[in-house]
């Protein structure tokens, strides 16, 4: 057992947080919000500099060979910050998918292309009636002369209004909610039967829309093998859970912190508020919250790459609860003890309030996994 | 990073594990398993088999027969005790005075005391709380006056867990009423319970149970060479006790133990026409607790590696999470093993679901049901109450 970071990954983490501390302020970000995109192709171009879009990618294609837990390091500091940037779909999610089933040819010709910034990508599967049902599909790919075509609609896709590729799961063969039979495409994003109609999350992330109107691709489209992708899309859920798990836990510091600072120099009654005990043992509570949800984040970054499935999935079902219930008290209580200001669009509790309420309907909520450990019970 | 255990870790546990199986007695693991306590015999044998393997008092220094296990191995031996389960390393001996004696005695008192500590041939208790002196234990009034080479004690003690059991106590008591603050004036006394004064009153705790006392002191005569420490530096000792063994505070084998009872019993219990434990509320309880207990052992890991790695002797403020939520889990799973008695969980003891001549006229888990639950109130109570550990959490990390 070892808690220690490399010298590699202090080094990572120190410049990511410096960065985000001069570039990535509340009042920064709120500019970055209002640009077209939705966000800032500057620091986009600042992050390829670093080399954060190459970090879970080999080197061979010009990655930084690094593991979950240098993506856990990068994510706890988008977290305090709240970055809106689309890494999590770039590189996280699609880049999951590429990482596990792209054949050479596909990782050769995207991911360089991610790496240097040039390429956005998004991971298209959940579709409006199958809430976190990874099985239920109705997007359909049938084969045609020298590819597919593609028809149907996806759901809630993050950041899927920039992407220049999109990773689809189709099906193929099978029933709605047969695990077999379901297959991933890459699609341009600017495809012919391609409609994508972008808006902004409750955090002020964005997200799409995508249909898919007999929209023809190559042979060269399929990503992995016909009919697996459950698998991928299983592996690419918990590559999520785990970059957003630590994205939470940088929100909860952040949320601590700030909550801590407004107890201290808040005054009622002629003192300052955290001098009630009551409050003093909800941030106590808060603490202890946070602590538990950082240890079940770092469980999800030694899961990403276990390959006994089943102790996999069930340590990932653990930490998703435990990180989502950490969120939920922590975000909860954080707006509480600041009163009336928390409520406000202006100041920035409420802001970190919705990023990790997203965090909670992604992958799967508590309640789902709360199932899924139950049922394992007999 | 990695949490996992190496392989060395792995290997240890089993030898912990392969060591407890061997030499702990399969009734007395049995009647633990659903709920009793050891009786005093068999917890000085097992501390004697320990202490014959060396590892009665793995938290005491090498030269008094402490081990040199790294903290890892610590929990895992612990938790190897608790999940068994055995009976624990005697707390008072093992490490409350041990490790005191250990770092302030005199060596004729570590030479004496000590041995006979690991091997449990004294049976010792903490006289520490008063009825006026709870969570605010330096506002004790228990006097204690030099007369030459004796002190003269005079007052009380409550809360004193195996005082009708205890060979020796060590207590804390006012040696200058007149200090500036009320942290200076006390000391810290080995006091023999034979001695003629002392008297020993029974508390019945809720769970029907024998376990708490109060003793009175009535002009007894203590020799100035059983103080430990200073006169008046007492205040050290303590805080230097309460804050030095934290490792298995959370006792999150005793709570996996718990659930593991409560999911086999859900086993045979009928509910709706099948197994109790195949009821979606059941289950959901189960999961939960499943989750906070993975969430505290990570934790505790957590907590664990920072402490091997800093050297102030300090103790960790986060020790207080490990004491509230390892609490908060002992009464979440106890609780559940009483819920799934259902109604065997009323009755009061399992020998009156027997008929005459003793013939069982239940199963055999029923009126186990509600001890622990009953019992484990007190966790969030002793040791410091789980609203003063949030205080400490407040005092040393968020510092409003």
């Amino acid at each position: 057992m070892d808690f220690d970071l490399t010298d590699d990954q202090k080094l990572l983490t120190d410049s990511v947080a410096r960065l985000l501390g001069d570039r990535y302020t509340f009042e920064a970000r709120k500019g970055f919000q209002k640009q077209d995109a939705g966000w800032s192709a500057d620091m986009w171009g600042q992050f390829a500099e670093m080399g954060l879009l190459g970090l879970p990618f080999d080197e061979a294609y010009g990655g930084f060979g690094g593991g979950a837990v240098d993506i856990m390091l990068v994510m706890e500091q988008f977290g305090k910050a709240l970055v809106l940037e689309p890494y999590l779909a770039t590189v996280v999610l699609a880049g999951t998918a590429l990482r596990v089933a792209g054949s050479e040819a596909q990782k050769s010709a995207i991911l360089p292309e991610i790496i240097g910034g040039a390429m956005k990508l998004a991971f298209a599967h959940g579709e409006q009636g199958a809430r976190y049902d990874l099985s239920d599909v109705t997007t359909t790919a049938r084969k045609a002369a020298g590819g597919w075509v593609i028809d149907g609609a996806k759901s809630v896709v993050l950041h899927g209004d920039c992407a220049d590729k999109i990773v689809v799961s189709a099906r193929t063969s099978g029933d709605r909610n047969d695990e077999a039979g379901i297959t991933l495409f890459l699609v341009d994003g600017d495809a012919k039967g391609v409609t994508r109609r972008g808006y902004q999350l409750r955090d002020g992330t964005r997200a799409a829309e995508i249909s898919f109107a007999s929209v023809e691709i190559g042979d060269d489209g399929l990503l992995g093998t016909l009919g697996t992708g459950f698998a991928v899309i299983g592996r690419v859920g918990e590559a999520g859970i785990s970059a957003m798990s630590a994205e939470v836990v940088g929100s909860m510091d952040k949320m601590l912190d700030v909550t801590l600072d407004y107890l201290r120099t808040r005054q009622q009654f002629g003192k300052a508020i955290g001098e009630n005990q009551v409050l003093q043992h909800k941030a106590a509570d808060m603490l202890m919250a946070t602590e538990q949800g950082r240890s079940m984040s770092m469980l999800a970054a030694m899961m990403v790459d276990e390959t006994d499935d089943a102790e996999r999935t069930r340590n990932f079902a653990l930490a998703k609860v435990g990180v989502g219930q950490a969120g939920r008290f922590v975000s909860q209580n954080a707006v509480q003890l600041h009163g009336g200001i928390g409520m406000t669009e202006e100041y920035l509790i409420g802001h970190y309030f919705r990023r990790v309420m997203m965090f909670e309907h992604s992958f799967g909520d508590t309640a789902y996994y709360l199932n899924k450990l139950a049922d394992q019970v007999h | 990073m990695d949490l996992r255990f190496t392989a060395e870790e792995i290997a240890w546990r089993d030898e912990v594990r392969a060591f407890i199986d061997a030499e702990l007695d399969p009734a007395l693991r049995e009647r633990m398993r659903v709920g009793f306590g050891p009786t005093k015999q068999e917890t000085i044998d097992w501390q004697r088999k320990l202490n014959k393997k060396g590892w009665a008092c793995p938290g005491w220094p090498e030269e008094f027969g402490g081990a040199t296990w790294t903290p890892v191995q610590r929990l895992i031996f612990n938790e190897a005790i608790q999940s068994a389960p055995a009976p624990d390393l005697q707390g008072f001996n093992i490490t409350m005075l041990g490790p005191v004696l250990a770092h302030f005695g005199t060596p004729e008192q570590k030479a004496y005391f000590l041995p006979r500590a690991a091997n449990l041939d004294d049976w010792w208790c903490q006289g520490f709380s008063e009825p006026g002196a709870g969570s605010d234990l330096a506002s004790l009034k228990t006097a204690a006056k030099r007369e030459g080479d004796f002190y003269i004690v005079n007052g009380q003690k409550i809360w004193t867990s195996t005082a009708h059991m205890a060979d020796w106590i060590f207590a804390l008591v006012r040696t200058d009423p007149n200090a500036r603050k009320k942290q200076e004036g006390i000391s810290f006394l080995l006091i023999d319970m034979k001695t003629p004064g002392i008297t020993v009153r029974p508390i019945i705790s809720i769970d029907g149970s024998h376990h708490l006392n109060e003793v009175f002191f009535d002009d007894v005569k203590v020799p100035v060479h059983q103080r430990v420490y200073e006169e008046n530096r007492g205040w050290d000792v303590a805080k230097y006790l309460l804050g030095n063994e934290r490792s298995g505070i959370a006792r999150l084998g005793k709570s996996r133990a718990n659930l593991e009872f409560a999911v086999d019993t859900a086993r045979q219990v009928r509910s709706g026409g099948a197994p109790l434990v195949e009821d979606r509320g059941f289950r959901h309880r189960v999961a939960q607790i499943e989750v906070d207990i993975k969430a505290l052992e990570l934790t505790q890991m957590r907590v664990i590696a920072a402490a091997s790695k800093k050297s102030d002797g300090k103790p960790d403020p986060f020790s207080s999470l490990l004491k509230i939520k390892g609490t908060e889990l002992l009464q979440a799973t106890s609780e559940l093993i009483m819920d799934t008695g259902g109604p065997m969980a009323m009755p009061i003891w399992a020998s009156e679901l027997h008929a005459l001549g003793n013939e069982p006229i239940a199963p055999e888990w029923a009126g186990y049901m509600a001890a622990p639950y009953l019992m484990l109130r007190a966790a969030s109570i002793y040791g410091g109450t789980n609203e003063i550990q949030r205080n400490i959490l407040n005092k040393a990390v968020l510092r409003l």
